[in-house]
């Protein structure tokens, strides 16, 4: 007799511990990927699965190895048709392929074999570099919490969840529209009859009516029976729908200086900001429309497309790029019903008097409708320790610091590596409570 | 309904459930036991999903596995090939161990179920238990005990020292997985978990009371040197039993810088390694051996009224896709199909026995006509594996009727040569360039230990025996090397030596291997 055991139910993913090991093992090869496809692709799309081709350095499992091309082998095989003993077959150009097909090992080819990273491996990746605080890590991975909200009514649902205001409204029109003979009605005719019943000595007319009663009460039991109390059509249950929280819009402007002095490398650096703030807002909000900005001397909005990868030349002039920003937050997104944020990346050039212009623009009309604006300012890392932390600077720099200094929701930072970035945003989470409460005004 | 109909049938549509599986497995335990006369470990049949099997197939078929990155990678490769549907998933895998472990997959069909009840839990149980290599070689009732120890020590190695560490062991004893078997000499026994846990008491007890002063007492320097003087090379070698094949069980017992856990995770990686060593002989044979028993019992089955035509008629296609074996010009065509060549074999021999030919009778005079199939079946899967199994066996009907050919194939010249075709001078020279191809000594590259000097410079040398001009994959060779010097932690050289001539053909050392 044999034992059957069914494993089906057992726990799944015995071979989820190798798969972290071989991740890790493969991490410098697999951030590599993960970056050219945070670099290569849209910022909205940062935070998902991702496929990445198979990593071979480091992977490999070396062991002694006859190599193809070499020696003599005699390779047995079926199915001749017109071969004599002493027949020759010229070798198929290819060499190695030919004789490695005859011997029998079916490589498999690892160019183009690709695994599904999950969305957590691969922000664990992505932020490998930016530094970010453990926590700031892992609030960024949560994904939103939904909370149920009362939505009306089902009629399905559990037992639990049972609407009973709602159920004894149904019933009781039903019972009033088709008839059904109340308890009191029943009641009197019942009492009606023990008196008649009581009577001694019954004359006719009471014998009449007594039968009349009876018949009566026969006809609202029957219709009391048919006509149930309260009908399965009745039950209405609660009815709960799944909410995002908080619930509001918003908008994330990346503004980008394009001009020529804006190489591979500061437009890499201002990527991976602009995602960052992405999966930051993405955390904060059901929606979140993304805005892209470019600028040279004239500002234009444009698609992701052009914005990283198309050049223009032309001189600097920011004042642009923030002038075409506060018109597109009047057209179409007023600061009442959508949460502004914004993301400046520049290397700090700028048209002469240009920045006085930029402090009164930020100031008087874009400061009060944004709920948060960064700048970064990309420099060399030669640079950098020179501009460290002093406030000597390009003009720019030195404009801002006094916006800076009066608006608290306005953080900016120079930076030269992926490192960097986090201190722009430092305010953005550790005000998160705040936010939460502010991210909630435009509902 | 089942009432209604008098028959016998086993089952009548496709859905398997537990009381039909118990039904099916009785039915055929009565055949393979009574006719068939197989001798089986008792089973264990565990019904497992798509995903299990994927899990089971990345840990080399284990039903519990060390963790190691290597397994992840497989794994992730199965899945894809799965997922793309390049690669149908397999039916059954079967373990060796006792009792005998046989998964199926949820997805069969209930006549699949029973073919893979036939081919696993009677075909290849009863080759398992039977076979002198792994009666030899493996040790069915300890496996499992072994793995679990396996898996639960190196966990705890990773505990205390370290992913990185354990990893970096696992990675070079994975890379000498080839030359970590016995293939001459009898290995010693598993040892039980007895031995096992006092080997580590008294580690542990060593650890506990190390003292770093002992070191530091001057060692009799004129007394070692005298012996070293003694000490001639030969009788260094037989110290150390030089030469050795079995290179991770030269490194467990005699490097002079791996911990003790380290020899221990060496040893668990050889031992492994052992256990799957028969499997990869008698490859043709096992598989050979299962899908004749699926074959004649499902026939049997049927002749007895216990399956219908349906069941019967997905039966026979299942098994003729098993035993598919494409011309060596079809595109499809990638090698000899073990299952193809086994049966086929298995269906010669019976052949031969019943109703041989005069051929048969002055190749096989022993067996030829002897009337009793099944005996000479048996005796042949008890006392062979594929190579001697081949040489011995091989029909020229056989040979003919798969029109087999051997295609000489030097490197050095621009053309293969046709060298035998199926004809009265071929016939010998095919079955030995076969049995030949199917010898794992053969194709293996045969490389040893040859020397190390202890108590001098500790160049440990390896000596690689090239046979018919067989050279290493160089890239992958260094890489080996250095994952010997890692364990061995001195210079490891290895020497390239034509086995015929004797000539030096090239000589390799660790030093040599730069980054």
């Amino acid at each position: 007799m044999p034992s059957f055991i069914d494993r089906r139910l057992n726990p799944q993913d015995k071979s989820l511990g190798n798969r972290q090991r071989f991740l890790k093992r493969a991490r410098g090869e697999l951030k590599r990927s993960i970056k050219e496809k945070i670099r290569t692709g849209k910022i909205a799309d940062a935070d998902a699965e991702h496929a990445v081709p198979m990593p071979a350095r480091g992977t490999g499992e070396p062991a002694f190895q006859n190599a193809p091309g070499t020696g003599r082998r005699d390779h047995v095989l079926p199915g001749n048709k017109e071969y004599q003993a002493g027949d020759r077959i010229p070798k198929p150009s290819g060499g190695a392929g030919g004789s490695g097909k005859a011997a029998g090992d079916s490589q498999e080819t690892e160019d183009d074999f690709r695994f599904v990273l999950s969305r957590e491996e691969v922000l664990d990746l992505f932020f490998e570099d930016l530094e970010l605080p453990d926590m700031v890590k892992l609030n960024l991975k949560e994904v939103v919490a939904f909370k149920p909200r009362r939505a009306g009514f089902a009629k399905t649902g559990t037992p639990t969840g049972i609407n009973v205001g709602r159920t004894m409204r149904n019933s009781y029109g039903r019972r009033i529209a088709l008839g059904r003979p109340k308890q009191e009605e029943v009641d009197a005719i019942m009492a009606e009859i023990a008196t008649l019943e009581a009577e001694t000595k019954p004359v006719a007319a009471t014998l009449q009516r007594l039968a009349g009663l009876r018949a009566e009460l026969e006809h609202f039991e029957r219709r009391r029976r048919l006509i149930p109390y309260i009908d399965p059509i009745d039950i209405r249950f609660n009815r709960f729908d799944p909410q995002p929280l908080p619930n509001a819009n918003a908008v994330m402007f990346c503004l980008m200086d394009v001009s020529g002095s804006m190489g591979e490398r500061e437009k890499d650096l201002a990527k991976r900001f602009f995602v960052l703030l992405h999966l930051f807002l993405k955390r904060r909000y059901e929606r979140i429309d993304i805005v892209f900005i470019r600028h040279t001397h004239e500002a234009r909005e444009v698609d992701e497309e052009t914005f990283f990868y198309s050049t223009q030349s032309g001189g600097t002039v920011v004042s642009t790029a923030l002038e075409e920003m506060q018109r597109i937050v009047e057209e179409r997104y007023p600061s009442k019903d959508w949460n502004i944020y914004a993301a400046q990346a520049s290397d700090g050039d700028n048209f002469a008097n240009d920045s006085e212009r930029c402090v009164t623009l930020l100031d008087k009309t874009i400061m009060p409708l944004c709920q948060y604006y960064a700048y970064i300012e990309i420099i060399d890392e030669r640079e950098s320790h020179i501009f460290g932390s002093t406030d000597n600077g390009t003009s720019l720099w030195r404009s801002y610091r006094m916006v800076g200094n009066k608006w608290p929701n306005f953080q900016m930072t120079r930076i030269a590596r992926p490192s960097e970035i986090y201190p722009v945003f430092h305010e953005l989470f550790s005000r998160d409570s705040n936010l939460r409460k502010l991210g909630t005004k435009a509902r | 309904m089942d009432a209604a109909i008098p028959s016998r049938l086993l089952f009548t549509d496709s859905d398997w459930d537990f009381a039909k599986l118990s039904r099916t497995y009785e039915a055929i335990e009565e055949i393979a036991v009574d006719d068939l006369g197989l001798d089986t470990y008792p089973n264990q049949l565990e019904i497992i999903s798509a995903e299990q099997m994927l899990d089971a197939y990345s840990s080399v078929g284990m039903p519990l596995m060390y963790r190691h990155w290597s397994f992840g990678k497989h794994f992730l490769y199965e899945a894809q090939l799965y997922r793309k549907g390049l690669r149908g998933l397999a039916y059954e895998i079967v373990i060796n161990s006792n009792p005998c472990i046989v998964y199926l997959m949820e997805s069969n069909t209930m006549a699949l179920q029973a073919v893979v009840t036939a081919h696993a839990a009677f075909g290849h149980n009863h080759f398992f238990k039977n076979n002198y290599l792994f009666r030899q070689w493996t040790d069915a009732g300890a496996i499992l005990d072994y793995l679990e120890f396996a898996k639960s020590y190196i966990a705890r190695c990773e505990e205390r020292h370290g992913l990185e560490a354990v990893e970096a062991v696992l990675d070079a004893a994975h890379a000498l997985m080839d030359q970590a078997v016995f293939r001459y000499r009898r290995p010693p026994r598993l040892s039980s978990e007895k031995e096992r846990e006092g080997l580590r008491e008294k580690l542990e007890y060593e650890e506990r009371t190390y003292n770093d002063l002992w070191r530091t007492l001057p060692t009799p320097k004129n007394e070692e040197e005298a012996e070293e003087a003694d000490h001639g090379a030969a009788e260094r070698k037989k110290k150390l039993n030089l030469p050795e094949e079995n290179l991770l069980y030269f490194l467990e017992k005699n490097s002079l810088v791996l911990e003790p856990w380290q020899r221990e995770i060496l040893r668990i990686v050889r031992v492994i390694a052992q256990y799957f060593y028969p499997q990869r002989q008698t490859q043709v044979m096992n598989e050979g051996c299962a899908t004749f028993v699926h074959y004649t019992i499902m026939n049997a089955l049927y002749d007895k009224g216990m399956i219908n035509e349906g069941a019967m008629l997905e039966v026979l296609q299942n098994h003729s896709n098993v035993v598919f074996q494409p011309s060596f010009d079809d595109p499809r065509f990638s090698r000899i199909n073990p299952y193809a060549l086994g049966f086929d074999m298995m269906r010669d021999i019976c052949r031969i026995a019943t109703d041989p030919t005069d051929e048969d009778r002055d190749w096989f005079p022993d067996i030829a006509g002897n009337g009793d199939w099944r005996a000479t079946l048996l005796d042949a899967w008890a006392n062979h594996r594929d190579e001697s199994f081949i040489l011995q066996y091989l029909s020229p009907a056989l040979i003919r009727k798969w029109r087999m050919f051997v295609l000489a194939d030097n490197a050095s010249e621009s053309h293969y040569e046709v060298a035998s075709i199926h004809n009265e001078r071929g016939y010998s020279k095919i079955r030995s360039a076969l049995a030949r191809s199917y010898d794992i000594g053969m194709s293996r590259p045969d490389i040893q230990i040859v020397d190390v000097d202890l108590l001098g410079d500790r160049h440990l040398r390896l000596e690689h025996k090239v046979k018919d001009g067989l050279l290493l994959d160089e890239a992958t060779r260094d890489q080996t090397l250095r994952h010997i010097r890692s364990l061995w932690g001195y210079a490891v050289s290895l020497a390239g030596v034509d086995a015929e001539t004797g000539a030096m053909l090239y000589e390799r050392s660790s030093n040599q291997i730069t980054d």
